[in-house]
């Protein structure tokens, strides 16, 4: 059967070009980058290209760039390195519907005597700024709010926000993570001091990531060991990851304007159809402020997990924010902080595409969508037949 | 994902006897929409007291509507004594195993079936009720229900009764309770306390005092305030005198001074010395982040 992908915000397909570029780094190429050997030596000028293809794609200078092991890494590296290295400050701001590897961070931040202030989100899944910088005190010693939600796809106005924070004189980080190689961003006419991208997200391989860190900013080291990284960063690097991201990231910038007209052309028609063949069911989050690949619909009356099963039958790739997919009982934080009723959210598909969707695949998942909200909502107790 | 057997999946994708029985004997109904899952069980009787039929209507998981397509298929032709016997385990061995997160949707079908039993028992005007003290507020689970679980399926951790009958699964503030109840039960057979509960101390140095009240706060009163959009921060400690300030919600609220004493002060006397006393810091409770929503 074939697969049909629509969970690109969960992680993406390695592209050829990457792979290739990477192929040959794992048997013939695999020396260490900090070896005095030429053998070993040879792959620092590897990494130091992909330093500046990824440099390239965010409009900074390749000294800004560290590479990490992902998403994760560099949000906890930018939060706890920037709070080490501002000891007198206690304060950390973010938001409601963070991604766990920030809001987790945060929250066990907390049990170490920090305040956390976490901004709600309006229905749409909005931030009032206002209320940002109402909360920016003395005390702040950062604010961490993503670049595009990983579940609605809602952008926030980072750029606004970087500025106004700078204003106050307070660390920014965004986690980029979702909106790298979607959304355009140019870093060096932007405010933001920290930024966290993933490679997995972008068409590179799992394990490799990148914490921006604009020069001039102070955070202490997460890792401790070698001086690898220019000792920001302690561990034999990932060569074969790193240059593998390099590859995507220059890919991307060569995308991203396909990305924004085919991807979101298939989107919309996606999800028009879908509103329209499927009765008592609703878009989440911000219309207008939003990834041209993501769409997050309700349908009321069932439940998420099974409408993936459902789909999965006809090799469909899709996500949910029902409880019963994560293994939580509660249903998506996300969603309940845009104040979504629970009885939607449980009922929450997440379809996210990339550029290697086709027309014919969203067709396909259009005319079966229907189908299976009907099956399941004959099943319903809350449906009268 | 989940690994489900085969059994589970043809009763997902061709559930049995889907839909309301006309004029039933029993109607059991148990679960709602804002729970995630909800099922609706009706079954007729024959003359003998047998059951000749048996419907369902569910909403949830893949697991609960193949739990309760299975249930209807495994009562079917059973007398009420025989069917009042069908325990949650038995729902689960049917379908060859569940995996554990989703016990709980064999718990739900348990629950509609003695829920339609009761009904029809009295008439068919008993609805389903709660029996007991609501401990798991998020979820609406009684310490009956707990215990029953506990008892019927040997579980020894709160993350057990937490898939079994999702108590302790939402805010956790309850799951202190939770293990309460596990050790009355199951008393001897524990070895470790499975959520890291501080234990009471002797004496105590200044630093093991303040780490056990933050420990306290972090573990037993963050969790539950949480659940209502507020939150606590310890401020200090000057000997027995504990000063923490409200956040969120709870700065606004004007149970406050209950939480303080009934909350707060019980649960850092509880696990940490008696003589404690809690104080609000008024002068953070001003600042203008406490006073939003």
């Amino acid at each position: 059967m074939r697969t049909i992908y629509f969970d690109n915000n969960a992680t993406t397909k390695v592209a050829e070009q990457v792979f290739e570029e990477m192929e040959p780094l794992f048997c013939e190429l695999y020396g260490n980058p900090s070896s005095m050997h030429t053998f070993g030596g040879q792959m620092g000028r590897r990494i130091r290209q992909a330093r500046e293809q990824v440099a390239g794609l965010l409009g900074c200078e390749p000294s800004e760039i560290i590479f990490t092991s992902g998403g994760t890494e560099s949000d906890n590296a930018a939060i706890k390195g920037t709070l080490a290295a501002l000891p007198h400050k206690r304060k950390i701001i973010t938001t409601r519907v963070e991604h766990p590897a920030v809001l987790t961070v945060c929250r066990e931040l907390e049990n170490h005597g920090y305040t956390v202030v976490e901004l709600p989100v309006g229905k749409q899944g909005r931030l009032d700024l206002a209320e940002l910088e109402e909360q920016i005190d003395d005390d702040t010693a950062l604010v961490t709010i993503m670049y595009a939600n990983n579940e609605t796809g809602v952008v926030f106005p980072i750029e606004k926000i970087a500025d106004l924070v700078a204003d106050r004189g307070v660390i920014f980080h965004t986690d980029a993570v979702q909106a790298i190689g979607k959304i355009p961003l140019d870093l060096s006419k932007s405010n933001i001091d920290l930024l966290s991208l993933s490679g997995h997200k972008l068409h590179a391989p799992k394990g490799v990531g990148v914490l921006y860190v604009r020069k001039g900013t102070r955070i202490s080291p997460f890792m401790f060991g070698g001086h690898q990284e220019a000792g920001r960063r302690a561990g034999t690097e990932n060569v074969p990851g790193i240059v593998g991201l390099g590859k995507a990231c220059e890919l991307a910038a060569k995308n991203i304007e396909q990305e924004n007209n085919k991807v979101k052309k298939l989107r919309d028609k996606l999800e028009k159809a879908i509103l329209e063949n499927c009765p008592d069911s609703r878009l989440n989050g911000d219309k207008e402020n939003r990834l041209p690949n993501t769409t997050n619909i309700s349908f009321e009356y069932i439940e998420g997990e099974a409408i993936l099963l459902m789909l999965d039958k006809y090799g469909i790739c899709a996500s949910s924010g029902s409880a019963c997919t994560s293994g939580s009982l509660e249903p998506s934080h996300v969603l309940r902080a845009m104040g979504i009723p629970f009885t939607a959210a449980h009922g929450s598909i997440r379809f996210s595409l990339s550029r290697y969707n086709t027309e014919e695949e969203v067709d396909y998942t259009i005319e079966k969508m229907p189908g299976i909200v009907n099956q399941l909502r004959e099943l319903s107790p809350f449906v009268a037949t | 994902m989940w690994e489900y057997t085969d059994k589970l999946k043809d009763h997902f994708f061709n559930p049995r006897n889907v839909g309301e029985i006309e004029d039933p004997d029993g109607v059991g109904e148990v679960g709602s929409l804002a729970c995630g899952d909800a099922l609706k069980l009706t079954f007729k009787l024959d003359a003998n007291g047998r059951i000749t039929d048996a419907k369902f209507k569910t909403f949830g998981c893949a697991s609960a509507i193949a739990t309760s397509s299975v249930l209807t298929e495994m009562i079917k032709g059973l007398t009420l004594d025989e069917a009042t016997k069908v325990t949650n385990k038995d729902i689960a061995e049917y379908l060859g195993g569940l995996p554990e997160q989703k016990m709980h949707c064999s718990v739900m079908g348990r629950e509609a079936l003695e829920a339609a039993i009761e009904n029809y028992k009295s008439g068919g005007k008993k609805k389903h009720e709660l029996e007991g003290n609501v401990i798991c507020t998020c979820f609406g689970v009684t310490d009956k229900e707990i215990e029953r679980v506990i008892r019927e399926n040997n579980l020894t951790m709160v993350e057990e009764v937490t898939n079994y009958c999702k108590a302790g699964g939402g805010c956790g503030g309850c799951q202190g309770e939770i293990e309460k109840i596990i050790e009355k039960i199951q008393g001897d057979i524990i070895t470790e306390s499975p959520v890291s509960t501080p234990l009471r101390a002797g004496k105590l140095t200044n630093i093991q005092k303040i780490q056990l009240i933050q420990q306290t706060i972090n573990e037993q009163i963050r969790p539950a305030l949480r659940a209502h959009g507020g939150n606590i921060e310890l401020i200090d400690v000057e000997g027995n005198k504990v000063v923490v300030a409200f956040r969120g919600m709870c700065a606004q609220c004007r149970l406050a001074d209950f939480t303080m004493k009934d909350v707060v002060e019980a649960k850092l006397r509880e696990f940490v010395s008696e003589q404690l006393f809690v104080e609000e810091d008024k002068e953070s409770a001003q600042q203008p982040h406490n006073h939003r929503e």
